[in-house]
């Protein structure tokens, strides 16, 4: 086939955080690089992020990078690989000062230092009190980060490709990740793009839920593309809920509300979160305080006129705090929520938001996958960081403002890894292999000539509907056996996915079509590996096994779509420098 | 259920001679809350119409269109506030790629001519370099542009001369990275901009501030940047 092939260095898939940090690295670094991005840069989905990101920096209190070492593990339900939790959190005070040289506008203190708020799970002393550790702009910190990555990015004259939608990875007979498959979509062709190395940024997947506070781009598609390049997919069981998503539309409320003293109440006006957790009560992390909020809807103490959600007071901050710290919340509150938060509270419900799962890698963005008996056997150029990643620093369940944190860490470690690697082992490209494209266009010729087959929205509703009802907060073995059945056909109708729009010029039917094929993917994956681990840990919380049980399922799964199958590996309980933190009873 | 109209510009390149508008009825449903809904809504039933969006809460900046004669974002207009046919079009004065998608090349050209970065050449201490407050709120009203092109789109300087005008969303971002206290190219920057087009085609018609759904005022940065230039000329 005449497809065009195009060669560089580096390829990245993703033009987010981790995206933008890894290809500052590169062009920095003088590397030829082209960034591939569905939309512009700086509507990649960092920009919603609003809370902060966590560094020790101390600039309120004491404190230090082993408590948010503590904080991460604990928070992760011990899921989290303590090697990579170590060097993310020992690298943080430098990453985000890094951030404020390339300058990202963070709020300040009276001495000029960056403002630092509290947040879910942030405490010192290993879990003793509440500490100011997450770094601010505002409640637009995402925005202001992805801005500044793209402004530094801009200096360094990086190469992206905007609107450009990576469609497969091409591996060799050997395995080894040369390229990936791609379409412009302003024209609808498709490319080939030659790579000693490949990093994917692509972000999560949370549109496989019906209630999300994601972005309608975030569809997976760089798992979507390991599961059909043969690669696996770990800990895709855990989705994290975000406690304070607005009832009915789905869109986000940072945790920095409460962070800066909003509180949760019930029915009867009660502030529950004291009962579940009398030591950081609103301020306990997000699945904990998902699971309080669901039970008391459960309970009967819900708001409103179906009892179906609680809310969120932050009137008695005042007006100027909310104005100042709190702005884009406000907005969205009066723009989403018909309420203005300076007098009323905001209904909320926990709402999918984040997930922990992702494609193997360890800390140096590396991915690995089994091979023979060894867990972990490096994809040679392959890499991967941000949410589309599992390192795995965020285990069951992500502290906030790790997520901003973990991008700019492993954006930058990964970086760092391709570039020793493409000067180390690689003088020059890999052959690419005679079928390099065939999937790629494959995939598009059926969409071009499939009739009468299913709808795109019939399928994305089936799929979302499966798993909202059947992958929730609370699962069960009954409804999580159904999950599995009804993905699987849904997994069926979606190999006969049609469009109506046949055309080539920006065809949106075309690109939806194929982020569907990548969710359906995802979402095959988070319900046969939630189905499969009997105990509750972090997010995957079970109604028949209520407890942790760390003899049997202290342990990643592996994901393979091929046959549908789990393996599973240890998690890493050795740190880089400091001792092991075994596992306690996770209470708050 | 009550049903709506609208009206929607529709050109693809590859069948149609010239553009046209289409008329939809639509039923609107109690969770056709925004306009994005309802083309989200559109698209399911005709897959061929073809417009951008994300993040929909108003801070990707992808589903800026021309609503009823007016810029805004899809994902943040009320559906009730809108009279019919609801006529919606490609946000004015960029050439059109397909239906209600712009081809924004000239726009972002414009935001990277003032260079949109601090520079700041002086060795970085080990720490953050310290800003006061008072320094910080400077950049309030300016930091948070989203790049949705709104406002450069409703500016009839910016449709006469998209070229040699940088435009309101250039300019805010231009006096933002004045307004920076860690930045050190001031001068260089007002130089940049000190030509007949680039700063000074803005005749103060302010659509930038009317359209902005951020509430931002492009007119008031452009404002404080001519203050500058006065100042170092005398």
């Amino acid at each position: 086939m005449g497809v065009p092939v195009r060669r560089f260095d580096a390829v990245i898939v993703g033009g987010g955080g981790a995206g933008l940090r890894a290809a500052l690295q590169l062009s920095e670094a003088g590397l030829k690089t082209a960034v591939l991005s569905k939309v512009f840069p700086t509507r990649s989905h960092t920009v919603a992020a609003q809370g902060g990101i966590s560094a020790s920096l101390g600039n309120v209190q004491e404190d230090h990078w082993q408590w948010h070492m503590y904080d991460t593990v604990k928070g992760s339900d011990w899921l989290g690989d303590q090697d990579a939790i170590e060097f993310m959190c020992r690298t943080a005070p430098d990453a985000v000062v890094e951030l404020e040289h390339f300058g990202m506008p963070f709020d300040r203190l009276e001495n000029g230092k960056i403002y630092q708020r509290p947040f879910g799970g942030h405490t010192q002393h290993n879990g003793k009190t509440p500490v100011q550790r997450a770094c601010a702009a505002a409640d637009r910190t995402g925005h202001a980060m992805l801005h500044t990555l793209y402004q530094r990015n801009v200096r360094a004259n990086t190469q992206f490709f905007v609107e450009w939608m990576a469609l497969d990875l091409i591996r060799d007979a050997e395995g080894d990740v040369v390229g990936v498959t791609a379409l412009e979509m302003e024209t609808g062709e498709i490319y080939v793009l030659h790579a000693k190395a490949v990093l994917f940024a692509t972000g999560g997947a949370g549109r496989i839920y019906a209630a999300s506070t994601n972005a309608f781009i975030n569809t997976g598609d760089g798992l979507g593309m390991c599961v059909r390049a043969g690669l696996p997919l770990e800990d895709m069981e855990f989705w994290q809920f975000h406690p304070t998503g607005v009832a009915g539309a789905g869109v986000l409320i940072t945790e920095g509300v409460r962070g800066e003293g909003g509180i949760l109440l019930n029915a009867n006006g009660e502030r529950f979160m004291e009962r579940y957790a009398p030591n950081l009560k609103d301020l306990a992390p997000r699945d904990f305080v998902s699971r309080s909020m669901e039970l008391e809807v459960l309970e009967g103490r819900g708001c409103g006129p179906h009892k179906d959600h609680v809310l969120l007071k932050l009137d008695h901050l005042g007006p100027d705090i909310i104005n100042q710290r709190l702005p884009g919340i406000r907005e969205i509150a009066i723009k989403f929520a018909g309420v203005d938060p300076i007098k009323e509270p905001i209904p909320v419900i926990p709402t999918c938001h984040y997930m922990m799962g992702g494609i193997p890698t360890n800390y140096r963005g590396e991915v690995v996958a089994p091979k023979g008996d060894d867990p972990e056997v490096r994809v040679n150029g392959f890499y991967a960081a941000g949410e589309c990643a599992c390192a795995s620093v965020h285990g069951a369940n992500r502290l906030g403002t790790n997520s901003l944190l973990d991008l700019v860490v492993f954006g930058k470690s990964a970086g760092d890894s391709m570039i020793k690697y493409i000067r180390e082992e690689m003088p020059t490209w890999k052959d690419l292999p005679a079928d390099a494209a065939d999937r790629s266009l494959a995939r598009v010729a059926r969409l071009d000539g499939q009739t009468g087959g299913e709808e795109v929205a019939d399928v994305r509703a089936a799929m979302q509907r499966t798993v909202q009802s059947r992958a929730g907060v609370f699962r069960n073995d009954a409804n999580l056996k159904l999950g599995v059945d009804e993905i699987a056909q849904v997994a069926d109708r979606a190999r006969l996915l049609q469009i109506k729009d046949k055309s080539k010029v920006f065809n949106t039917a075309r690109v939806e079509a194929l982020e569907l094929e990548n969710l359906v993917e995802v979402a095959v994956a988070t319900l046969v590996a939630a189905e499969a681990r009997k105990e509750s840990r972090g997010a995957h919380a079970h109604d028949d096994y209520p407890k942790r049980d760390d003899d049997n399922w202290m342990k990643h799964s592996l994901f393979f779509g091929s046959d549908r199958s789990l393996r599973y590996k240890p998690v890493h309980t050795k740190p880089l420098s400091v001792d092991y933190i075994p596992p306690k009873e996770r209470t708050f | 259920m009550k049903k709506m109209r609208f009206s929607i510009y529709r050109y693809n390149p590859e069948t149609d001679a010239k553009p046209y508008m289409q008329d939809y009825e639509v039923e609107i449903g109690p969770k056709d809350i925004k306009l994005l809904d309802v083309l989200t809504k559109l698209k399911a039933m005709d897959d061929t119409l073809s417009f951008r969006r994300s993040c929909r809460e108003g801070i990707c900046g992808s589903d800026g269109m021309n609503i009823n004669g007016k810029n805004g974002l899809a994902c943040l207009t009320d559906v009730a506030s809108l009279s019919e046919p609801v006529a919606l079009r490609p946000l004015p004065g960029l050439p059109i790629v397909r239906d209600l998608i712009v081809d924004m090349t000239q726009f972002f050209k414009q935001y990277h001519s003032i260079k949109p970065y601090v520079v700041n050449n002086t060795p970085a201490p080990e720490r953050e370099r310290l800003q006061s407050p008072e320094d910080r709120k400077e950049l309030d009203g300016l930091y948070e542009c989203i790049l949705c092109a709104c406002c450069s789109t409703s500016c009839p300087s910016f449709w006469w001369n998209p070229d040699k005008f940088v435009g309101p969303a250039g300019l805010l971002a231009a006096y933002r990275f004045i307004a920076d206290t860690r930045d050190e190219i001031t001068s260089e920057r007002l130089d940049n901009l000190e030509d007949p087009y680039r700063l000074f085609r803005c005749h103060t018609i302010m659509n930038c501030v009317d359209v902005c759904p951020k509430h931002l005022n492009p007119t008031r940065a452009i404002g404080k940047i001519k203050d500058l230039m006065v100042k170092r000329a005398v």
